[in-house]
């Protein structure tokens, strides 16, 4: 729990040491497939209403799915990144009315998908059960004309079909997280995940990664799970975290003030921070389920399932472990960071080719947060040597960096193209002697032992050499003079 | 004529495929407002796709193997262009964007469509009276029954107004009207022929096939028809070979079996009749003949009217008046669907809805679809055990020849019955075609079924060509 969780009012206790949280997300991926899952129609985000389609998007009467082989292999590589059992599998019809599903049903996978049983590893070194991960088609998007764009004010309702038939996966994890911000990390690795083995693009805000949360609260201590309640409508990690922690909030807040949890899906609503209820356990579709008559049953042969595995790019999960071992010394969140930014590699060969890790990594996590351009690991592992070598102060280092990225190049051209020649020692000992004889007051406080002095003579020092003197060298001196 | 006639002579330059077009075009207009084959006649479209393949004639090319051949398509096979409408109100005015793939391949062999036939509404009946245009008459007795559901097709061929038309079957919609209206008519098996842009009743069970006067009218067609199809999944990715080229090869030392379990209890005496007539027909050709049995045959009709109606039930989801067809405005979008569906079906349709719905609601889905599935699964082995001691099977097509019309309407039970002989072969999937074998005591067509396994149509054509030349 969060402290502003905390400051709700009419709470008692501390809701972090009585309650626990338990989550379970049921996430969804548009599948980057060229077509769509069942017809020849392009997947594509965006473009004029109701120009990717045809007859079998549009589920016309006559019409047939003929499934995207393409899709078939994103929904391999996941399951297999995703530590699944890849197995044969059935299409099924999930029957209900909605206009923008343009057969009343949906091809989905129900009681045999084609990935079963795995699991993924959070950067803590958590693992999440992944009980499923499925294919299915998408929906088209319903606009309501009129009344502020809500259903039941509507004058009316257009229906944009572009979307119907993409190919999804979806990936139904097992309620074993604990707090707003597990889920934060699980969908984020998740989609770290699926955008390493080409699966997805990841963008929560086109709407290609949805996510649904399945919440519930418990006393701690407790084995059992509570009623939970289904979260849709989430549509950014910040609002995943925040659904979650209000939704458990409301949850605690009704258990201790003696009401019971009603199973409901409810609606995330970001403006007012709250999530609504849209329907209970009861008012819930009976999708009568069945095989989809249409479609043979689907059993990769386990040649093709080996020959995708083989070809599967290394996961965040083992880029970390593989950065780690390289900087060992180097925190797991900045590790995590560096490969969520896909500098690992950058790391990992300026390391072996020199650069001090731990330098190396304060560049890759302070200094090149927008991307690392023109810069080369050779370049990267030279500049961290000059460092090393005090050639180059910190904040000289930090400007060369920033000439690499931009042009490429050496860091010994780019310094002295810069003037960033490193001080002699007679040049040094010199300038501070001057400073001292030109500042007598501050330098006799300082000889009797107020430290504060010294970031006064270091800063005169780089005041007048323009930032080339090495800091630490300047103190050595400082403090060779008092004697 | 027959097709092959007409092909022959249209591709030989000594007729025109207009003057074979315009004859027939002048019968169904002489003789359509008795019959009411036709949802829609399509003359001019007709007449300009004669003179083109005359045209193609002229310029020393081949238009195909049906060439200026006319054929009545069922009017649940899509057409670009031309109104589709499955007989219902829902579909009235809905003409699709592209033509089936079965219409494309009869296009491609130079054939000639000239028009859509009436069918029961979305091929839910075996009478042809569940048409929302009204029925279809029976050209040998127009107070009977043509039975369906692809009655109109099979009324058109028996007419005359077309040598060949094309339906669905899917628990013996195209053989049961060829039996009742002396035609012959055949259900391949299934995935042989392409079912896109058929529009679906009971995807698992459909096959569209042709309506012909002669076995190898019903060859040729066959062989234009068939064959795999990337856009249907469940069409059979293999080649097979042609069924005209054998068709005289005969059935010396063929084993056949009269299938006990549709050939005697509620076969009507002058029906049962003709069956051993039809036996003692193949025995003389050479043919050994012995009693089969499957036993769980005797459930085929059960398990059909669960698994039919629940696939039917989500087919025909669709239709919910918010993309094409009929729309029938309410105050929300659920009471538009629901309004249009009040309004859009007919009572069959609806009855059948219902119990599909019933069939796979939770609770019930065991009980129903998964036992009727279970059951499906036991026919097609004890048919699978048959296989081995026999080549064909033989038995009624119906238990009765035509019945009148109105007779069976106000009772379900009684008009389901009348498919008892056909239902099981949908189930397993396997090729069966009504050859007709004279008459009743009414005077009336009698049908003869003849079943094959999966993909032993060249056999099964083999007998018919038997039989046929037998009267």
């Amino acid at each position: 729990m969060s402290d502003e969780a905390q400051t709700i009012p009419g709470l008692g206790a501390p809701a972090d040491t009585e309650w626990e949280t338990v989550v379970g997300l049921e996430v969804h991926a548009e599948l980057a497939t060229a077509t769509k899952l069942f017809s020849a129609s392009p997947n594509r985000f965006g473009g004029e209403p109701n120009t990717h389609i045809d007859p079998v998007s549009l589920g016309l009467p006559g019409s047939l799915p003929v499934l995207n082989e393409k899709a078939v292999e994103l929904a391999i590589r996941v399951g297999l990144a995703l530590n699944c059992r890849i197995q044969p599998s059935v299409f099924a019809r999930k029957n209900y009315f909605y206009p923008d599903m343009p057969k009343d049903f949906q091809i989905s996978q129900y009681d045999q998908p084609i990935n079963v049983d795995g699991w993924l590893e959070l950067p803590s070194g958590k693992r999440v059960g992944i009980e499923r991960a499925h294919l299915e088609e998408d929906t088209g998007k319903t606009v309501h004309i009129g009344g502020g764009g809500r259903i039941h004010e509507a004058g009316y309702s257009l229906v944009d079909y572009n979307r119907a038939g993409v190919p999804l996966i979806e990936i139904v994890g097992h309620p074993e997280l604990r707090s707003a911000e597990e889920a934060r990390q699980y969908v984020s690795e998740l989609r770290s995940i699926l955008v390493a083995v080409g699966a997805s693009d990841g963008k929560m805000e086109e709407g290609s990664l949805r996510v649904d949360c399945n919440v519930s609260v418990r006393p701690v201590g407790s084995d059992r799970l509570g009623t939970r309640c289904e979260i849709k409508n989430v549509n950014s990690l910040r609002s995943l975290g925040r659904a979650i922690e209000y939704e458990a909030r409301r949850q605690i807040d009704q258990l201790t003030s003696g009401q019971a949890i009603e199973q409901q899906t409810r609606h995330w609503n970001e403006d007012d921070g709250r999530t609504h209820a849209l329907r209970s356990k009861e008012e819930d579709y009976d999708y009568r389920y069945f095989p989809e008559p249409d479609l043979l049953p689907l059993n990769p042969s386990t040649e093709w399932v080996e020959q995708i595995r083989h070809a599967l790019p290394a996961l965040p999960r083992d880029r970390r472990m593989n950065l780690a071992e390289a900087a060992p010394s180097v925190d797991i969140d900045n590790i995590a960071l560096a490969v969520e930014r896909s500098m690992d590699e950058l790391a990992l060969a300026a390391i072996s080719g020199g650069g001090a890790a731990e330098r190396v990594m304060t560049h890759i996590v302070q200094n090149l947060a927008d991307g690392s351009g023109q810069l080369t690991p050779e370049a990267l592992a030279e500049l961290v040597g000059m460092e090393e070598a005090g050639e180059l102060t910190a904040t000289q280092a930090k400007k060369v960096l920033a000439v690499l990225v931009e042009g490429g190049g050496s860091p010994q051209d780019a310094a002295q193209t810069l003037g960033f020649e490193a001080m002699d020692t007679d040049e040094l000992e010199s300038l501070v002697d001057s400073l001292i004889a030109e500042h007598a007051d501050e330098w006799s406080r300082f000889c009797d032992g107020d430290a504060k002095l010294t970031g006064f003579f270091v800063g005169q020092v780089m005041k007048a050499t323009q930032g080339r003197a090495d800091g630490k060298a300047v103190t050595q001196l400082l403090n060779s003079r008092r004697g | 004529m027959t097709a092959v006639e007409i092909a022959a002579a249209v591709r030989s330059g000594q007729r025109s495929a207009r003057s074979v077009v315009d004859e027939h075009l002048d019968v169904i207009a002489g003789g359509d407002a008795d019959i009411h084959a036709f949802n829609l006649v399509a003359a001019d479209q007709a007449r300009a796709r004669a003179d083109e393949i005359d045209g193609a004639v002229a310029a020393g090319s081949d238009p195909g193997p049906l060439a200026g051949v006319p054929v009545a398509l069922k009017d649940n096979l899509c057409t670009r262009g031309l109104a589709t409408t499955c007989s219902s109100r829902i579909l009235e005015d809905w003409a699709p964007p592209y033509d089936a793939s079965v219409v494309e391949q009869l296009h491609n062999a130079g054939a000639v469509v000239v028009g859509k036939t009436n069918m029961d509404e979305f091929a839910m009946g075996s009478s042809t009276e569940n048409s929302a245009f009204g029925p279809t008459c029976n050209p040998c007795d127009t107070s009977r029954v043509p039975g369906g559901s692809s009655g109109g097709s099979a009324a058109a061929v028996a007419a005359g107004f077309a040598p060949v038309a094309l339906g669905s079957d899917t628990g013996g919609s195209i053989r049961q009207p060829a039996a009742l209206c002396g035609v012959v008519g055949v259900k391949p098996t299934y995935g042989l022929v392409s079912r896109y842009g058929l529009v679906a009743f009971a995807s698992s069970l459909d096959q569209i096939g042709p309506f012909t006067t002669t076995v190898a009218d019903a060859a040729a067609v066959l062989d234009v028809i068939s064959g795999p199809d990337a856009r249907d999944s469940t069409s059979i990715s293999e080649p097979q070979p042609p069924v005209s080229h054998t068709l005289a090869d005969g059935i010396d030392g063929l084993r056949v079996g009269v299938l006990t379990e549709l050939s005697g209890n509620g076969i009507a005496p002058d029906v049962a009749a003709q069956l051993q007539a039809a036996v003692r027909a193949l025995e003389s050709a050479g043919a050994s003949v012995a009693e089969a049995s499957a036993p769980a045959a005797v459930y085929g009709l059960s398990a059909y009217y669960l698994i039919a109606p629940a696939e039917a039930s989500s087919n025909l989801a669709r239709y919910d008046g918010v993309r094409y067809g009929l729309r029938v405005d309410g105050p929300s979008t659920p009471d538009m669907n629901t309004a249009t569906r009040s309004a859009g079906f007919g009572d069959e349709v609806k009855r059948r809805i219902m119990i599909g719905t019933y069939a796979l609601s939770a609770g019930y889905y065991d009980a129903y679809y998964g036992k009727a599935q279970k059951v499906r699964t036991l026919i097609i082995n004890d048919f699978a055990s048959v296989w081995e001691r026999f080549d064909l099977l033989v038995s009624p097509t119906s238990p009765t020849t035509a019945f009148p019309l109105g007779e069976r309407t106000a009772d379900p039970m009684a008009m389901y019955m009348s498919d008892v002989c056909t239902v099981p072969v949908n189930l397993t999937g396997q090729a069966a075609m009504s050859v007709p074998y004279g008459v009743g005591d009414d005077g009336l067509p009698v049908g003869v079924q003849i079943m094959a396994p999966a993909l032993g149509e060249p056999v099964m054509f083999r007998a018919a060509a038997v039989l046929e030349a037998s009267l």
